[in-house]
């Protein structure tokens, strides 16, 4: 008989988790250090039932996508606008290029400079970790649209927006889509950092209640929240970033 | 029932002392020099040469995706600057956009021809994808069809616009031989039915005789016309006819002698 595929991780994750358990009930380790997967349970239905873990999760979820939305809107236009002109690639190109290899969390002391322990700062934060990565991505996507779409397109009569609208954008598509998922983890990283160095008095995030986790010494809370900010970007991925990803290549023949 | 659309007034295409050069590695080329050609309304002329006699360049003059830099290239009178649905091509790839089915790709010339409303529109596609034998392919992607289907999407694709001048850049070169005799027939077929005016460029001597009306002989270094051919074969005609492969070779020892004579000339 076969084995179910999903059963192979399933088995292998309760086995860890099964001997992490005895290890540290074992008293070989300090739970203070180490803490026991029911010990982290046990936090975690907690934060669940006093309501603290859903309001961080919210919080830090609009902060996201708050921030995710305005970087894609400036950084698709922007890029594209790279790709257009060689003047604009030559400067903001670059310019784009340099930042995206700036780590996001140098951009916090700046934003807290400029606006204060507030959501402003917060979202500059996020923003600024998603434009550059999506200009670039943009910008080298249109520009690698084959030039025989544009050729065949404009015999037929498209020019300008239809053009755009209708054969560049389709055709960058994938590259966009991909730029946006680097993007939207870029994002992810430098809220993180934003929320867990800035006390932010205007909401208390998933980064702020790790920050807290280290302030009263509470390894289950931390190791806890960790956890959820990996769930939130694995279910980012599964639910919205990979379906988009597969129906492309699916609809294109480059998958089957 | 699905049905064309109607054919415009007649048309004339006029090519006079054109001249193309482009700037390579080697220095400015001269892609074609002086080229002379009046192509009839309904006819089918077709372009052979060998590589490098600027074929290629000349259809792209034509479909005003190129400049010519001296002379002038007229339709009907006007000239042409720049690429317009009047003169639509087919490509040596088949050019179809892979996020579009086989019905969308062929409604796209369409769309952008004002004055039809959807419904003549979508009847236009149905028609032309009708002809070249793909009415149940319609909903199908390009990757979901061979390289011959795709190659007759396209063609319809060309032709539903309906327009003056079809254009033809080597549309058959990457097919293979069982699939490429099928698409000419179906050229032919169409031709005859719908009285198209026709350029194509092939550097293949027996597929330009089984297609042209008259087949214009092209030599390289700079592209010039060298001798020009009229076929009077019966239609439709078989790639296989022991009389089109007659002319063929006549043309071939034509095209050597030509090639010779120009090595001659730069020995």
């Amino acid at each position: 008989m076969k084995t179910p595929r999903a059963l192979v991780p399933i088995v292998i994750g309760l086995l860890i988790l099964g001997g992490w358990e005895w290890f540290v009930r074992s008293g070989r380790v300090d739970d203070v250090l180490v803490p026991a997967p029911t010990q982290i349970g046990e936090w975690f239905w907690s934060a669940l039932r006093d309501g603290s873990l859903a309001s961080a999760t919210w919080v830090t979820m609009r902060r996201l996508m708050l921030g995710f939305v305005i970087g894609a809107a400036i950084g698709i236009p922007v890029g594209a606008l790279c790709a257009r002109s060689s003047l604009a690639r030559d400067t903001i190109g670059i310019l784009s290029l340099g930042l995206q290899t700036l780590p996001s969390v140098c951009w916090v002391p700046v934003a807290i400079i400029a606006f204060g322990q507030n959501e402003a700062a917060v979202l500059f934060v996020v923003v600024m970790g998603t434009v550059w990565a999506v200009v670039i991505a943009v910008q080298e996507s249109v520009l690698s649209v084959q030039p025989l779409y544009l050729r065949a397109a404009m015999t037929m009569g498209s020019r300008g927006w239809h053009l755009w609208t209708h054969v560049i954008f389709p055709a960058a598509l994938p590259g966009i889509i991909s730029g946006l998922k680097q993007g939207w983890a870029f994002a992810w990283r430098s809220l993180m950092a934003a929320e867990i160095f800035v006390v932010i008095l205007s909401g208390f995030g998933l980064g702020s209640l790790l920050h807290a986790g280290r302030e009263l010494l509470r390894m289950d809370q931390v190791v806890g929240v960790m956890l959820v900010v990996v769930g939130v970007g694995l279910l980012a991925d599964l639910i919205f970033f990979s379906p988009i990803e597969r129906w492309l290549r699916r609809s294109r023949g480059l998958e089957r | 029932m699905p049905a064309p659309l109607p054919n415009e007034s007649s048309s004339q295409l006029t090519l006079r002392n054109v001249t193309k050069r482009f700037n390579g590695r080697a220095g400015l080329v001269t892609a074609v020099e002086d080229i002379n050609l009046q192509v009839k309304e309904g006819e089918f002329l077709v372009l052979v040469g060998p590589s490098g006699c600027g074929k290629s360049t000349l259809l792209s003059l034509l479909a005003g995706l190129e400049q010519v830099d001296e002379g002038s290239i007229k339709l009907d009178g006007a000239d042409v600057v720049e690429p317009g649905r009047d003169r639509l091509v087919m490509f040596q790839q088949d050019a179809l956009f892979p996020w579009l089915d086989a019905l969308e790709n062929v409604l796209f010339g369409l769309r952008l021809k004002p004055g039809l409303t959807d419904a003549e529109r979508t009847e236009a596609a149905r028609y032309y994808l009708d002809l070249v034998g793909l009415a149940d392919k319609e909903r199908a992607h390009p990757h979901e069809l061979s390289g011959g289907m795709r190659q007759r999407v396209a063609l319809a694709r060309s032709l539903a616009p309906n327009p003056r001048v079809l254009l033809m850049d080597e549309p058959f070169s990457a097919l293979d031989a069982l699939t490429r005799d099928q698409l000419y027939g179906d050229i032919q077929k169409i031709f005859t039915q719908r009285k198209k005016t026709i350029v194509l460029v092939t550097h293949n001597i027996r597929e330009a005789v089984c297609l042209g009306d008259r087949v214009v002989l092209l030599s390289p270094n700079p592209g010039r016309v060298r001798q020009v051919f009229n076929i009077d074969l019966p239609r439709p005609r078989r790639i296989n006819d022991p009389a089109l492969a007659t002319l063929a070779a006549d043309i071939t020892t034509a095209l050597s002698a030509h090639l010779a004579e120009t090595k001659e000339g730069l020995g």
